[in-house]
């Protein structure tokens, strides 16, 4: 049997890989996608802590649906909003959405 | 065996993953985004929850990763490969997620996790049913609202404006 501890640190580089994309990249749209790694990564663990710690309790699994239902439904409105903010700004590059800054 | 399975998998999703981060084309960034979601699917699959892996390549596989492509390709025009992807932190950035990595990494193998024995390759799928419709059926409700309401918002965002 695969050891717990390898999947917390599968989900832990997950993760630290998804904040690293979050952190750095310029394109609205590759945030996005590091922030569905992140998600993916939280999920992982939820089934493995399910699996191993209370696999008689599907709370584990219940917890992983609506993590889902929110990333879906995070995914349709950022994209929305990278969409909107193209179509007037002409750009997708985070720098220069300033507009709400000081 | 399994564990030789885990490790190809594992192997895969996280340089699936960097790939993601660090690709400088941004459509080959979404290819790889798949990759990753099957890797994750399969270790779902290892996990024996066979319904979270078959949901995760549904919605993941099959609609996320769709939308991100199709937003990729309506704002395409303006973020070729010849621009920068990486802002001026990112080597700031990739300092703290290794310091966070490190932390975590240290963290778990110090750590004492007890396993509790079980058989869940029969029953979990309805018990996790019969239990959405009862223990988890207002917070179902709430996750169905809320789907609608990104749905309406993702709409009246993203459209055009009338002249």
């Amino acid at each position: 049997m695969i050891p717990l501890s390898w999947f917390l640190l599968v989900a832990a580089a997950l993760f630290c890989i998804g904040l690293y994309g979050v952190l750095s990249r310029r394109n609205a749209v590759g945030i996005l996608m590091s922030i569905e790694l992140m998600l993916n990564a939280v999920n992982l663990n939820l089934v493995a802590f399910w699996r191993y710690r209370a696999p008689l309790d599907s709370l584990g699994q219940a917890f992983v649906l609506f993590v889902l239902v929110v990333a879906a439904a995070e995914a349709a409105v950022g994209l929305a909003l990278v969409i909107a903010v193209y179509r007037s700004r002409e750009t997708i590059v985070m720098e220069d959405i300033d507009l709400m800054k000081w | 065996m399994l564990q030789a399975i885990f490790i190809v998998l594992s192997v895969i999703t996280l340089g699936g993953a960097v790939a993601v981060v660090t690709n400088k084309n941004v459509f080959h960034s979404a290819l790889f985004l798949v990759v990753v979601l099957v890797g994750v699917a399969g270790l779902y699959l290892l996990l024996e929850a066979p319904f979270i892996a078959m949901v995760q390549v549904l919605i993941y596989v099959g609609a996320i990763s769709t939308l991100i492509i199709f937003a990729i390709m309506l704002t395409r025009r303006l973020m070729n490969t010849h621009q920068r992807q990486r802002n001026e932190q990112w080597l700031l950035s990739a300092t703290v997620c290794l310091g966070l990595l490190l932390v975590l990494v240290v963290l778990i193998t110090q750590a004492h996790w007890p396993v509790v024995q079980a058989n869940v390759s029969e029953g979990s799928l309805p018990r996790l049913g019969q239990d959405l419709m009862e223990r988890y059926v207002l917070p179902l409700e709430v996750a169905a609202v809320l789907l609608l309401a990104a749905l309406i918002g993702a709409i009246v965002i993203a459209r055009e404006r009338m002249p």
